[in-house]
């Protein structure tokens, strides 16, 4: 195979987040969820946390449909992010994202890594049967636009 | 398995004229071009045309008194000949140049629409169409108040022609529709539909981008009142597609877009427009890619397209074949005796990126996601497909080799469950 790791996306460690995902389903006790797509590919995540009077995260949970990189990075996020401050959270950005993957991505499969990023952005702002999500998070990196 | 034993063609007899299609990717993967419905290769003989012109005879065209002027204008206004004769439209001014099928179909929506429809009338599309096909005529309702309506498909991707028929009524003022679905292949019934929508006195508007390349066109007999294609869907270069629109039609409609080469004479107080097809041709047009896209007619010619189409159906039969065994995976759209060389399939895992990922690495490329047809999509209930698409140039054995990367790719998800 003319790929080396950096390159590898269906390398087994991603393919492993695929098949078995870590906490995929619903969080029992969420206080924050959001869901969003990639209307280009239709990928589908679903993001509902749990955080605490401390404003750590305790509980974090996906639910979704998509590629292996969409479901398999929201995997990994959901497990990195358990037990970091909201703003440890927010201060992990995109390029961090992409960084934790691992797997060089081209720009259009970037978009599917930072899915869940996204979501996970727009859930610590988006409180359960409180005001509906204030203005999206900021952020640098790549460009998130969808081509048509 | 039934194997083929005559091609209606020989693909290997004109591989040699498309530089490209000699390529390895990846180190020594063999390039297997199946992303045809998005755009096709180049001959030499069009890349050649491309670069003579730049280097002995462009200049800007119907302007200069000036000797390469004359030359390029020539070459412009031949090329326009070539594609009149190519789907034999009465007049060689009922062709007008466009960017691509795209702006061909906003042309009619803007410059028709605007002038005939009000609120009330009713524009008739299929379920379907590309998103080129559908938005334009979204924003003319958004303009107007019009209704857009859309003709139901069936199951297996087709139209029924009852549908139609009680859909069409008195406030139908457009039907618009692919003559192929550039995602299921589907050969719609041209001629019917057309026959039913004049009965009610509405017009028709076919989008041929996936028809004009791939088998013969001749817009008197089906009766077309505008037809939209792009060059580089055949062969020529990006940036250039014409519409046909008929004499009577082109000369009511006010013209599109504003500027030089559209007038006849400027004034403060206002302007007159130019005659056909200059009146729709504002600002230099796309010069080199219109000479390009005769020269690819020039091409196709001499293949001929009967054998084009003849050629497609064997390869699109083929990859069924190949592929009808591979686990859990659903063809998009009819049988393949319904269809041109457009395969469209789901596989239940992985998701339609990862197949499009994993063949290219086999140096197979093939379009993955929804294929600007997301309306389409929703009623196949699924948000993405794989597509192979096919051209006179690819081989048996490249459908072969998809057909074998498929079911490696559902072996690869199925051992690791």
């Amino acid at each position: 195979m003319p790929f080396n790791d950096e390159e590898e996306i269906y390398q087994e460690h991603i393919l492993d987040h695929y098949e078995d995902p870590y906490h995929n389903g619903r969080c029992e006790h969420p206080t924050h969820a959001h869901e969003d797509d990639n209307p280009l590919c239709g990928d589908v995540v679903h993001v509902e946390l749990q955080i605490d009077g401390d404003n750590k995260v305790r509980d974090a949970w996906f639910d979704g449909d998509g590629c292996v990189i969409s479901q398999a990075s929201a995997s990994m996020l959901m497990e990195a992010i358990e037990g970091k401050t909201v703003d440890e959270v927010k201060q992990f950005n995109a390029e961090k994202m992409l960084e934790m993957f691992r797997a060089k991505l081209t720009p259009n499969r970037q978009k599917c890594c930072l899915l869940s990023w996204r979501v996970v952005q727009q859930a610590v702002h988006s409180p359960i049967d409180g005001d509906e999500a204030k203005a999206g998070p900021t952020f640098s990196g790549p460009g998130l636009g969808e081509e048509s | 398995m039934a194997i083929v034993e005559a091609l209606p063609l020989d693909p290997q007899s004109f591989r040699p004229d498309f530089p490209i299609l000699a390529s390895s990717i990846h180190g020594d993967k063999p390039l297997i071009y199946l992303d045809n419905a998005a755009t096709t290769q180049r001959p030499r003989a069009v890349i050649d045309t491309l670069v003579s012109m730049y280097e002995y005879h462009y200049a800007n065209v119907h302007r200069g008194i000036h000797w390469l002027s004359d030359q390029s204008t020539d070459r412009f206004e031949g090329a326009r000949e070539k594609v009149r004769q190519f789907i034999n439209a009465p007049r060689s001014h009922e062709i007008i140049f466009t960017t691509g099928t795209t702006m061909a179909i906003n042309l009619v929506a803007r410059s028709w629409g605007d002038a005939n429809v009000k609120s009330g009338d009713e524009i008739l599309l299929t379920e379907m169409e590309h998103h080129s096909n559908i938005v334009p005529w979204q924003q003319l309702a958004e303009r107007t108040g019009c209704k857009v309506k859309f003709i139901p498909i069936t199951d297996d991707g087709r139209l029924s022609l009852d549908e139609v028929k009680g859909l069409l009524t008195e406030r139908t003022k457009m039907v618009a529709f692919g003559a192929v679905s550039n995602v299921l292949g589907t050969e719609n019934p041209i001629k019917e539909i057309i026959q039913q929508a004049h009965a009610v006195g509405a017009l028709v508007l076919v989008d041929a981008a996936q028809s004009v390349p791939h088998t013969q066109t001749n817009v008197q007999t089906l009766g077309a009142d505008f037809l939209a294609f792009s060059g580089h869907k055949m062969l020529g270069p990006s940036g250039v597609g014409v519409l046909y629109g008929r004499e009577n039609l082109l000369d009511a409609m006010p013209p599109f877009l504003g500027g030089g080469s559209m007038i006849r004479r400027v004034k403060l107080e206002g302007f007159e427009p130019a005659e056909l097809p200059a009146k729709f041709e504002a600002g230099t047009p796309p010069i080199v890619s219109a000479i390009g896209l005769g020269a690819a007619i020039d091409y196709l010619n001499d293949v001929g397209l009967d054998r084009i189409a003849a050629h497609e159906k064997v390869l699109a039969a083929r990859a069924h074949e190949v592929m009808q065994s591979v686990e859990g995976l659903r063809f998009l759209g009819p049988t393949p005796d319904k269809k041109t060389g457009i395969v469209s399939f789901v596989l239940n895992r992985p998701h339609a990126h990862d197949v499009a990922q994993l063949l290219d690495r086999e140096g197979i490329a093939v379009r993955a996601g929804h294929h600007c047809a997301m309306p389409l999509h929703k009623r196949l209930g699924i948000t993405a497909s794989s597509r192979a698409s096919f051209y006179f140039y690819n081989m048996l054995e490249e459908v072969d080799r998809l057909g074998e990367q498929v079911n490696n790719i559902t072996q690869l998800f199925r051992r690791r469950k």
